[in-house]
This record gives structure tokens, C-alpha cells and sequence, in this order.
């Protein structure tokens, strides 16, 4: 079972390590968490909990999500839900989980939807060759040949080709925890993260 | 700014410099050797200050052995034990880069005497305070 707190991503900056050394690090705003459901194996037929995150006013929801707040009486409503796996079984509906449960020097994989690119040509997308820019070559950026002749006669399926890029779901693996920031309620992560600034990410602890 | 680079700076304690573009500058920056740590002094001249946030940056030249040597310090590195000002130049111009094309007495700058200027004050220092006593 792995613990995971939902969060979202506010930037990128720098620290100093002990050593003087700059690590890059990304700023993310870690809960706190609600847990708004709790699923049994004997109800639902697997464990889990159901996190909410990102405060917000009852008005400006949705009648269906306030509504998942109301009937389990949540008083705290959230913006954001998510479920992930039951790490800790002494959960309770309404319990408050915030950043701490992460410490310095651990390792989390951060989940994320990355940027959208738009529709984009298959030497962005899919690292195609391409040809060369000069000396008469009248072959480009284009993708080049796919369905050949006789044999196969015709594109293949899931051939790769130009189309939209981006906006998947991303997750980056084995990132350090720099540091914790408790009272903020933010933590810093070595590396890159996806998405842009203010997107919802996915933190799971090892 | 954004908040992510405010975070970074209240982390890595900003600090403050009174040195000035061509001032004459002792570097004390702390050498790890395997276990030992030591302090090693470099001096120079500052021929430029790059300001990127937390990453700030500042440039020092010096002549060591006829070759023109330069070191780029992060201005908050941990590892910056102490700054001296040894002199400071009259100076018009915030990057220095033309020292790179002298040698010898025409690279030597007009020095400035006597001269205090504001920027050299620490914003930190209360000034009033110390009159009183």
C-alpha cells in the first residue's frame, strides 16, 4: 500500500544542497487531504480511500460533488477528488491528512497531465529522423513512407503519425523529497514534474 | 516572480552584497578536501553581477600567472565564507567584459577615493542608531 496525497504543482526554483551544490526543485502545495470515502472489501469488493483536495465553497459546486460531501457529513468541502489505495486502515471518513506523512530524503513517483502541445508533426511527436534541411533534399519533416506496396498493401494500425500531443497522463518516478514545509503545507521535490502551474498532481510515496 | 522562485529565495536565505561593480574583492569560499574543509581566498576584480533570482551570480577576474582567470560565484552558495573589499573603482558601466581585451596597466582601473556610495550601505545597517551612541 502506498501512501499518495493529492497536491498541485505552483513551480520551479533552485536550493543549495549541504555541499553547495544547486538542485532544482519543484514547489508543490500538498494537501491537506480529507478523506471523504472509505472503501471496504466486504462493500465494494477492494480497499480504498477516496481523497478530496483544494478548498472551495459549497456554491460553486456542482450539486453531485457537494452532494458526496453532504450525505458521508464532510464538513470541509474540497474541489478535487481522487481515490487511491487505503494506506493507513485507521482512516476515518472526515480525517485530515497533510504533508507530513512525506519526510526529507524520501523517494515518490508524481503524477501528472502533461502539457498539451496541440497537433504536432511526428518528428516532435514520436522522434522521427526527418531529412535534411538542404543540398536539394525535397524530404523534410515529413513522416516518409508507411504502407509500402504489395505487402502490407496498407497502414498498419497504430502506425505512429502526426496528431495531438501532450495532456497525457505522466508520471515521474523515484524523485527525492528535499524538503518538507509543514505550515505551508508544501513540499519540495527534486527534478521536473508534468504539467503546467496550478495543475492537480498525484504524490505517492514507496 | 512567481511563487515557486519567492519559496526559493526565503529558503536559501538571501543575501545581502555591499560590493560594486570593479571593486577589488576577497572571495573566502570553503574547499572540501575528501573529510578536511579549508578555506581558499580568491582575489579580483567583480566585472559583472548576473541577477536570476536564488541563482544570482557574480563574476571575478584576475591575472594569475599572465593568464586572465575568471570565477563565477552564486551569491547565495553556502559555501561563500566571508567577502573583503580590498579597493573600489570608478566605474561606468555595470558589465566589464572590454578587461578581457587589456593587459597589463591598461586594464587597471581609476580608483575611487574617499567617494561612499549608497548601493555600498547594507540595507540592513540602521544608520541613525549608530550616530546616537
Amino acid at each position: 500500500m502506498r501512501k499518495a496525497l493529492i497536491g498541485k504543482k505552483i513551480g520551479m526554483t533552485q536550493l543549495f544542497a549541504e555541499d553547495g551544490s544547486m538542485v532544482p526543485v519543484t514547489v508543490v502545495e500538498l494537501g491537506p487531504n480529507v478523506v471523504v470515502q472509505k472503501k471496504t472489501a466486504d462493500k465494494d469488493g477492494y480497499e480504498s480511500i477516496k481523497l478530496g483536495f483544494g478548498d472551495v465553497k459549497e456554491k460553486d459546486l456542482t450539486k453531485a460533488l457537494a452532494g458526496e460531501f453532504k450525505k458521508r457529513n464532510v464538513a470541509e468541502m474540497k474541489k478535487s477528488l481522487r481515490e487511491v489505495d487505503l494506506f493507513d486502515s485507521s482512516f476515518e471518513v472526515g480525517s485530515v491528512l497533510t504533508c507530513d506523512i512525506f519526510s526529507e530524503n524520501d523517494f515518490v513517483d508524481v503524477e501528472g497531465v502533461s502539457k498539451g502541445k496541440g497537433f504536432q508533426g511526428t518528428m516532435k511527436r514520436h522522434n522521427f529522423k526527418g531529412g535534411r534541411a538542404s543540398h536539394g533534399s525535397s524530404f523534410h519533416r515529413a513522416p516518409g513512407s508507411m504502407g509500402c506496396r504489395t505487402y502490407p498493401g496498407e497502414v498498419w494500425k497504430g502506425k505512429k503519425m502526426a496528431g495531438r500531443m501532450g495532456t497525457d497522463t505522466v508520471t515521474v518516478k523515484n524523485l527525492k523529497v528535499m524538503k518538507v514545509l509543514k505550515e505551508k503545507n508544501t513540499i519540495l521535490v527534486s527534478g521536473a514534474i508534468p504539467g503546467r502551474r496550478n495543475s492537480l498532481v498525484l504524490v505517492k510515496g514507496k | 516572480m512567481n511563487k515557486a522562485e519567492q519559496l526559493g529565495l526565503e529558503l536559501a536565505q538571501e543575501k545581502k552584497v555591499d560590493f560594486e561593480i570593479g571593486d577589488t574583492i576577497k572571495v573566502h569560499y570553503k574547499i572540501v578536501e575528501g573529510t578536511r574543509e579549508r578555506i581558499q581566498v580568491y582575489e579580483g576584480t567583480v566585472i559583472a553581477i548576473n541577477n536570476r533570482g536564488v541563482a544570482r551570480t557574480f563574476t571575478v577576474r584576475r591575472i594569475s600567472y599572465d593568464v586572465g582567470v575568471e570565477r563565477v560565484f552564486p551569491i547565495n552558495s553556502p559555501r561563500i565564507a566571508k567577502i573583503e573589499i580590498t579597493k573600489k573603482s570608478a566605474v561606468r558601466r555595470s558589465k566589464l567584459y572590454f578587461l578581457r581585451g587589456l593587459k597589463g596597466k591598461a586594464s587597471k582601473l581609476k580608483e575611487r577615493k574617499g567617494r561612499v556610495s549608497l548601493k555600498s550601505i547594507p540595507a540592513t545597517t540602521e544608520a541613525p542608531a549608530a550616530v546616537q551612541e
